[in-house]
């Protein structure tokens, strides 16, 4: 119920941060980024990190978006919003101010 | 400290992604639940800070991540703070699973300048009465106290509740404290019968029920909380039809050091007799973790027996908990008898039975304090 009406919340406008519970980084030994938090660890894939990298507290989802279409050449608009989405509704990212 | 039953499921490659520093049995408190050896006070060689910074180090270098200081009660040892910046420096998630007692605000901040990520509070009850009686000290005021500093310092706050018949009926008050307190994370942690729990456990085992009502209350809350504020419920075992995932398999991510210094696939791991824990005082981790014959016994699927074996969902709990199956009928490579397909379910169908049963002779709940019960005739490994 709550994740629903946040994941309609989103806007092409807002801008996300990493929420601070959680810290997310290079992980040398698994070869990959992860993200750390109280009792768990998530590994991610290459192109779910580079949307988390973005999520700087900097860039608009626009920019996002256009940042990675750019660098995947092909429209990646559907799987951003998704990606967002759900790690909103995880709490993973929040959106700034 | 990852739980039984908890939600993650983590391939971790063959790494020991969580480990677990058990830096001392000692502690303040006498919870008659605790997981420690009951023969906790024999223990006297613990590892030295330099010990425990090999075990950091080699830890680190097999792939460890997730990092608990636990014990006893960790703060009771003064090297933490130096564990700690050593960990950071080494780039574990460090986590400290504290009773709180040892701990002050001025402590605190200095663990979260040296690195310290998270604060695992133990409590309870959400009255002052029960809480002191259940841990055999005057402990409620000073853990709600040190719960409000470690919110006010920025912790992410992990409030872990021992769930028992004493203070279930309390889940409603409790979660109220938790959001008064900010917590983010209220791990409603039911008991799960080793050592001192096992001894009490006819005095601790809830009602079925009992765990309905309480559950009921948790989903109520996740419902209106959303994700400010995750709950976790781990009901025990013994009420299931199906064994717990425990730890993941058998030497499958989690390492535990125990205060002397012996390796252990989990924390619970020395109540199995007849096996050998390396200790890290005279062997690498590396080969601990890789080679030792302990570590390899319940790894994969080749040890099991019938109904293991041939079972579809093995792959699913790995047979369950290879303590509890050794405690509970005498061999470690038997089926946990938690499964309803085990021939000897019935042990735990008795244990709910005795414990609910209005008329059973009540027992003397035995706290967790040298000589409360003698280890003296105790085998030990």
């Amino acid at each position: 119920m709550t994740e629903a009406i946040e994941a309609i919340s989103i806007k092409a406008g807002n801008i996300f941060e990493m929420d601070p519970k959680y810290l997310f980084r290079w992980e040398e030994p698994q070869q990959s980024y992860v993200m750390l938090y109280p009792e768990g660890v998530v590994k991610l894939n290459e192109t779910s990190a580079a949307i988390l990298q973005l999520c700087d507290g900097k860039h608009t989802i626009e920019e996002i978006i256009s940042k990675l279409s750019k660098k995947y050449t092909t429209d990646v608009s559907d799987s951003v919003n998704k990606f967002l989405e759900v790690s909103h509704a995880k709490g993973w990212i929040r959106i700034k101010a | 400290m990852p739980k039984d039953g908890s939600e993650l499921r983590l391939d971790g490659a063959g790494m020991p992604m969580w480990l677990t520093c058990e830096l001392t049995y000692r502690c303040p408190l006498n919870c008659p639940w605790c997981n420690n050896p009951l023969d906790f006070d024999k223990y006297k060689n613990e590892l030295t800070t330099e010990e425990w910074k090999r075990v950091l180090r080699e830890g680190r270098a097999m792939g460890s991540l997730q990092l608990g200081f636990t014990g006893g009660e960790p703060a009771l040892r003064d090297d933490v703070e130096e564990l700690i910046a050593y960990a950071e420096e080494l780039g574990y998630y460090t986590n400290l699973i504290t009773s709180g007692m040892g701990l002050t605000k001025e402590r605190l901040k200095a663990m979260k300048n040296l690195g310290l990520k998270q604060v695992q509070l133990s409590i309870q009850s959400s009255n002052r009465d029960i809480c002191n009686a259940l841990v055999g000290a005057e402990a409620y005021d000073h853990k709600l106290e040190l719960a409000h500093e470690i919110k006010a310092l920025g912790f992410p706050l992990v409030l872990n509740i021992p769930v028992c018949r004493q203070n279930i009926g309390q889940t409603e008050d409790i979660l109220s404290m938790a959001e008064d307190i900010g917590v983010d994370y209220v791990e409603f942690a039911n008991l799960q019968y080793y050592n001192w729990a096992l001894l009490n456990r006819p005095e601790f085992l809830p009602a079925r029920e009992q765990l309905e009502c309480a559950e009921a209350i948790v989903n109520k809350h996740r419902a209106r909380d959303g994700n400010k504020m995750t709950i976790y419920f781990v009901i025990p075992d013994y009420y299931a039809d199906r064994p717990k995932a425990c730890m993941n398999g058998w030497g499958a991510i989690h390492l535990t050091i125990a205060p002397d210094g012996a390796a252990l696939p989990c924390q619970e791991a020395r109540v199995i007799k007849g096996v050998e824990f390396p200790n890290i005082r005279d062997y690498p981790l590396e080969w601990i973790w890789h080679e030792a014959p302990v570590f390899n016994k319940f790894r994969g699927d080749d040890w099991m027996k019938e109904p293991c074996r041939n079972c579809d969902e093995r792959g699913k709990d790995f047979g369950g908990c290879r303590c509890q199956a050794f405690l509970l009928t005498g061999d470690a490579a038997n089926t946990d008898p938690v499964c309803s397909k085990s021939p000897l379910h019935e042990v735990i169908e008795s244990a709910v039975v005795e414990a609910i049963n209005p008329d059973r002779q009540q027992r003397p709940i035995v706290m967790r304090r040298k000589g409360s019960i003698t280890t003296r005739f105790l085998k030990t490994a």
